[in-house]
């Protein structure tokens, strides 16, 4: 074997889970070359997850979330320094302090950032934040310490809802605003949304979905509350705006790269497209930042904010980068991810929005212990577990062999668990700001309008 | 010694919280929390929590980040 591949210079953007991972796989399979790391945060990688859970309990500090040193990366770290830009013709990555990067390969790993309050003025409230970064949970569990006598959470996604649950938890009250008809909608359908409104009430959230703020209020440069887009106005300390991620991809605007705001888009060996379709054999993408072909859901281009899809397709991507081409493997990985909230665990496998059905398979809204499963066209594309993690593998197993909807009697307490229903999840085509998900094929990046907002 | 959690792979178990209470709690029925950056007295337990765990959804590193020059 060539042994070219396992030298020269690989320049990884991205200092998060997707980047250190590649990074650590790129040296397992032996790539001896030189490695550079280049992130926008001044930290090492963290891990994000327990951001909205253990951090804002006050359990861990927001400093204590390093991602654990599985090995010796022997790299080079350019911390707290933004990539401008790529030069795809020289092929070198252009840095905010002048630095240009030659490589010889690239990986793309430079994920999302929450979605700003697109008034600037009201976003600069003392009392308006955002959560995604470890300073951000640093703020926000200082503001949750100072006991707050109300909290705004703006989007009941899955952050905005953990935000809440910890609020709760906390003793806090907490307002949660929400423009579609239940929380979750977006990510899990009607069924499930349903039954996160009902959770959010029994725990003294203040839920109101079909509506919009539509002003923060402010009394000497702080937060004082909110109106509503029914007219209805609450008082607040805080509030956190959750409204989903934006793709870092703005970076790459000249880059000739198939880079918009979905995302960049990739073959399912995470090589990167140009924006004629074409694929490159030098540029990689890897975790929230790539839209890619999955065989599983027709094709479709997923992308996916997903802790386990940073990690599954990074190192897909690293081991990509180093291996010719017939040993070069796809990214197959079933999606999968998990949110804790309300004292109940939610994991979910598959692709709950590329379904048309859902049915509670096991278990039951009732008890707060059910598998629902979702089906597209007769066959199975996912399913979500509460509280009964150990019931999801079978269900793995029958997404990934297109077993048929709904799926059949097996399980020991399958009672009276009504047919299935519309799945009742958003028409793919919009961009949405709850999915976590986005389903991408069939719409070319420039048929989309972008309006750049603030940061 | 610093860990993270693949809680993809976690089931609930709670052979971990068993093990090495201070650092793997069960929030709820199966919703595990855990402390990532370990105290040095619970080390040892750590590693047993590791080993023990029946889908191997623990990683355990020495420190947190990779090595930095």
């Amino acid at each position: 074997m060539s042994g070219e591949r396992y030298d020269g210079r690989i320049v990884v953007v991205g200092a998060s889970l997707a980047g250190l991972r590649a990074a650590e796989t790129l040296r397992d399979e032996g790539f001896a070359g030189s490695l550079t790391l280049v992130g926008e945060e001044p930290h090492l990688p963290y891990d994000r997850p327990p951001l909205s859970k253990q951090v804002l309990l006050g359990r861990v500090s927001a400093q204590d979330v390093g991602l654990p040193s599985r090995r010796d990366v022997d790299a080079r770290w350019k911390l707290g320094v933004r990539a401008r830009g790529i030069d795809p013709v020289a092929k070198q990555v252009l840095l905010d302090d002048g630095e240009r990067l030659p490589f010889d390969r690239l990986l793309i790993a430079t994920g999302t950032r929450a979605r700003a309050w697109p008034d600037p003025a009201e976003a600069a409230l003392d009392g308006v934040l955002t959560l995604r970064t470890r300073d951000d949970a640093d703020r926000l569990a200082e503001r949750l310490d100072a006991g707050p006598r109300r909290v705004l959470v703006i989007g009941a996604g899955f952050t905005g809802s953990e935000i809440a649950s910890a609020c709760r938890e906390r003793g806090l009250e907490v307002t949660v605003a929400e423009r579609g008809p239940a929380p979750l909608v977006g990510a899990l359908g009607g069924t499930l949304g349903a039954f996160a409104a009902r959770l959010q009430r029994a725990h003294g959230v203040d839920l109101r979905c079909g509506v919009t703020v539509t002003a923060l209020n402010g009394g000497n440069g702080r937060l004082t509350g909110a109106e509503f887009s029914d007219g209805s106005r609450i008082e607040a300390d805080v509030a956190v705006v959750a409204l989903g991620a934006v793709r870092n991809t703005e970076w790459l605007a000249g880059s000739g790269l198939a880079a918009g705001p979905r995302g960049v888009a990739c073959d399912a060996g995470c090589r990167a497209f140009d924006m004629y379709g074409i694929v490159t054999d030098d540029v990689f993408v890897a975790g929230d930042v790539a839209r890619f072909p999955h065989p599983l859901f027709e094709y479709q281009m997923l992308s996916l904010e997903h802790w386990g899809n940073a990690v599954a397709q990074a190192e897909v991507a690293a081991h990509n980068m180093v291996s010719p081409g017939p040993r070069r493997r796809p990214h197959l990985t079933v999606p999968a991810f998990w949110s804790s909230q309300f004292g109940l665990n939610i994991k979910s496998v598959g692709v709950p929005t590329f379904s048309d059905q859902v049915v509670i398979a096991q278990g039951s809204l009732r008890e707060g212990r059910l598998i629902a499963v979702y089906g597209y066209r007769g066959r199975v594309t996912a399913a979500v577990s509460v509280n009964r993690a150990k019931w999801l593998e079978h269900y793995q197993h029958l997404i990934e062999t297109a077993a048929p909807f709904p799926p059949g009697p097996g399980a020991a307490d399958l009672l009276d668990t009504g047919p299935p229903v519309s799945s009742d999840v958003p028409d793919p085509q919009h961009l949405s700001h709850g999915p976590t998900v986005a389903l991408t094929g069939h719409l070319p990046d420039r048929r989309l309008t972008l309006v750049r907002q603030g940061d | 010694m610093q860990i993270v959690v693949d809680l993809n792979r976690c089931q609930g178990y709670a052979q971990c919280a068993f093990l090495a209470p201070q650092v793997f709690e069960l929030h709820g029925e199966e919703a595990l929390m855990f402390t990532p950056a370990v105290p040095d007295d619970q080390r040892e337990r750590v590693h047993r929590a590791a080993a023990a765990c029946p889908v191997q959804a623990i990683v355990v590193g020495e420190r947190a980040g990779p090595g930095v020059r």
